[in-house]
């Protein structure tokens, strides 16, 4: 403890000796963190808007179905409405929006045409808070009610079918008794979505109507709720899954979509090899100055052991030396991924990328999201990995023999 | 009591495939209070001889105690903990750390060994002036002379109050008139304080301030002069 404010002003000190050196040194740093926390941003950016497009579809962050229902959805797999302390729990502070769905395989029909289709039964003024639907709307209009007889169809799935808005369409599907069910809807509103497969692959239309054809009374297929935070989920999740209790599965986000959850693992784990990479390419120069540091004062070195300072201080010196290079450089770029991130919050165009980005599921503007746990990642990574890297040499110098040091020429 | 005591110290270098005898059987005992130079030529063995005594090297066999205490088995944080509160140092040439200002020199030893900053301060401002260096304890090395650098780091050597002073070759790089200054300087401290020196030169004019002058040749005292007690 003696010899820590000594090796603390000798480190500061011997820091600025080469002026120019520390000064490339710290400006390596200063990019390398100015990259590691924009660069995340961005990557941050991009999987937010794929998750938060992905759950917007139609998961929710949180859904109740009937336990077979993800293995066979059919009508056959359906639940009561929510009542008693799972309404309770759905008018809770933790939901912002609830909806409940009825949702089959069906077949839809033009007078060109025939595909397969998802038939999503919605409550059109719940609907809204919870998923893109009538955001997305690019023609004619939304459903008003559950018992709205009109029918919502995808952009390319009007294409593929050459029919148009306005146009009569049929659905049909299997009711409760295994007996056809089909009924004729006028297509009242044209969606258009980011990923193919919904626009070409869902139909939607009155809650009450398909409950009707379907002969299922009020059940449905499927309660989808939404939460104030996707990477949070899990209180919503529990308070969710403990209100609905048995007969029925409760399943967050991250599992009803299994390609949205992984892709944020991924993106976890993507982060810190992102930052582990480039400060692999910084380290090369910090272990130089570092080397040079001690080459260049080793005569220094061994007055300081001859006069008594500990080979541990010699050590504690250079690795102080190298924290405080990290920790300035660090300051710096921290400073710099802010004051750059901050004003393209409102988006960057990535336009001309944007088919591939879409192929993602990602928008074609990128919006960079800074979170402070990257951050703190970041500097945590750098300033630990640094303080290994500079080990070595500092080793080195403290094993010195102090005569044969002073001696050296 | 004695300050220093050897017996049979031995210690051979290897230059290469040549064995170099640094030391051949050194028996040395200096009391407290001396002020005793190592006179030899170069390569005469009076460096290693001073090296093995402040413990920063080791003999091959042999023993050697400072006030009594043996330190030729010791480990090295013992020995730099040792070379801290018993010895101070004057080396012939860097002997100052560059970025740190005179003072700063000057307070290293008792900052290491933690010394509280008012009493530093008070110390290094009467060794400054002791030492004929009143007013440039804010300047660094590069800013002082080599005298006013030997200086300092004669300051820095007896601020401690070290019991033994080591100091090799410590006129090497002074002119006359500093040389002369440095050894009155060595002579009042040695008289008034009663720290013992121990001084590796083959510098005559060193050696006149010496109460006893002890001759090496390769690695083997040849003459004991004495000149007082000591």
């Amino acid at each position: 403890m003696n010899q820590f404010k000594i090796v603390l002003r000798l480190a500061w000190r011997n820091l600025w000796r080469n002026h120019r050196r520390t000064l490339i040194m710290i400006a390596a740093i200063v990019i390398g963190a100015w990259s590691m926390i924009f660069m995340t941003a961005l990557m941050r950016g991009m999987v937010d808007d794929m998750i938060s497009d992905g759950i917007s579809v139609l998961p929710g962050h949180v859904q109740i179905h009937h336990p077979a229902y993800r293995d066979d959805p059919t009508i056959a797999n359906v639940i009561a409405p929510p009542a008693g302390t799972l309404l309770e729990a759905l008018e809770g502070p933790e939901v912002v929006a609830w909806a409940t769905r009825v949702r089959v395989p069906a077949v839809i029909s033009s007078e060109r045409d025939t595909r397969g289709v998802t038939l999503v039964g919605i409550e059109p003024e719940r609907e809204r808070d919870i998923s893109f639907v009538a955001d997305d709307l690019v023609e004619g209009e939304f459903l008003s009610s559950r018992d709205d007889r009109g029918l919502v169809v995808g952009r390319r799935l009007v294409e593929k079918l050459e029919t148009g808005l306005g146009k009569r369409v049929v659905v049909m599907s299997q009711d409760q008794s295994n007996e056809i069910a089909d009924r004729g809807f006028r297509i009242v509103g044209i969606f258009e979505s980011k990923l193919a497969q919904y626009e070409e692959g869902f139909v939607f239309a009155g809650e009450a109507t398909i409950q009707e054809l379907l002969g299922v009374g009020d059940q449905v297929s499927e309660i989808a709720i939404l939460g104030t935070d996707y990477r949070n989920v899990e209180p919503l999740f529990g308070s969710i899954d403990a209100a609905a209790g048995d007969g029925v599965e409760t399943l967050p986000w991250n599992e009803l979509d299994t390609y949205l959850g992984s892709m944020l693992a991924m993106m976890d784990g993507f982060v810190i090899v992102f930052i582990v990479v480039v400060f692999l390419a910084l380290s090369f120069g910090l272990v130089n100055t570092l080397v040079m540091a001690v080459f260049e004062r080793v005569r220094e070195i061994g007055l300081m052991l001859a006069l008594g300072m500990t080979p541990r201080s010699i050590l504690g010196q250079i690795v102080t030396e190298s924290v405080l290079l990290l920790i300035i450089g660090l300051a710096i770029g921290n400073v710099a991924a802010i004051a750059t991130i901050e004003p393209l919050k409102g988006g960057i165009d990535v336009s001309i990328v944007g088919e591939g980005m879409e192929m993602m599921g990602a928008s074609s503007v990128l919006y960079p999201a800074l979170y402070l746990k990257d951050i703190v990642m970041a500097n945590v990574i750098v300033i630990v990995l640094g303080f290994f890297a500079s080990l070595s040499p500092a080793w080195r110098a403290s094993k010195y023999d102090p005569i044969r040091a002073i001696t050296k020429v | 009591m004695k300050s220093v005591t050897c017996k049979k110290l031995c210690k051979t270098y290897h230059q290469g495939d040549v064995e170099v005898i640094g030391l051949d059987h050194v028996d040395l005992e200096i009391n407290e209070g001396g002020f005793v130079c190592l006179s030899a030529p170069s390569g005469g063995g009076k460096t290693t001889l001073l090296n093995a005594i402040g413990g920063l090297d080791t003999p091959d066999s042999g023993e050697i105690r400072l006030a009594g205490e043996r330190i030729d088995n010791l480990g090295k944080s013992e020995l730099a903990s040792m070379r801290l509160n018993k010895i101070g140092f004057v080396f012939q040439a860097y002997n100052l750390i560059p970025v740190l200002t005179a003072r700063e020199n000057i307070e290293f030893v008792m900052e290491i060994q933690g010394v509280p900053a008012d009493e530093r301060e008070e110390r290094s401002t009467a060794i400054l002036a002791e030492v004929g260096l009143e007013g440039l304890g804010d300047r660094r090395p590069a800013q002082m002379s080599g005298g006013q650098q030997q200086r300092v780091a004669v300051a820095r050597a007896i601020v401690s109050k070290p019991a033994l002073v080591l100091a090799d070759e410590p006129t090497a790089n002074l002119d006359s008139h500093t040389a002369e200054q440095l050894m009155e300087l060595f002579v009042e401290l040695n008289e008034h304080h009663g720290t013992t020196f121990v001084i590796a030169t083959h510098d005559q004019r060193v050696m006149r301030y010496a109460k006893r002058v002890v001759h090496m040749l390769d690695g083997k005292i040849v003459e004991d002069e004495r000149r007082d007690a000591a």
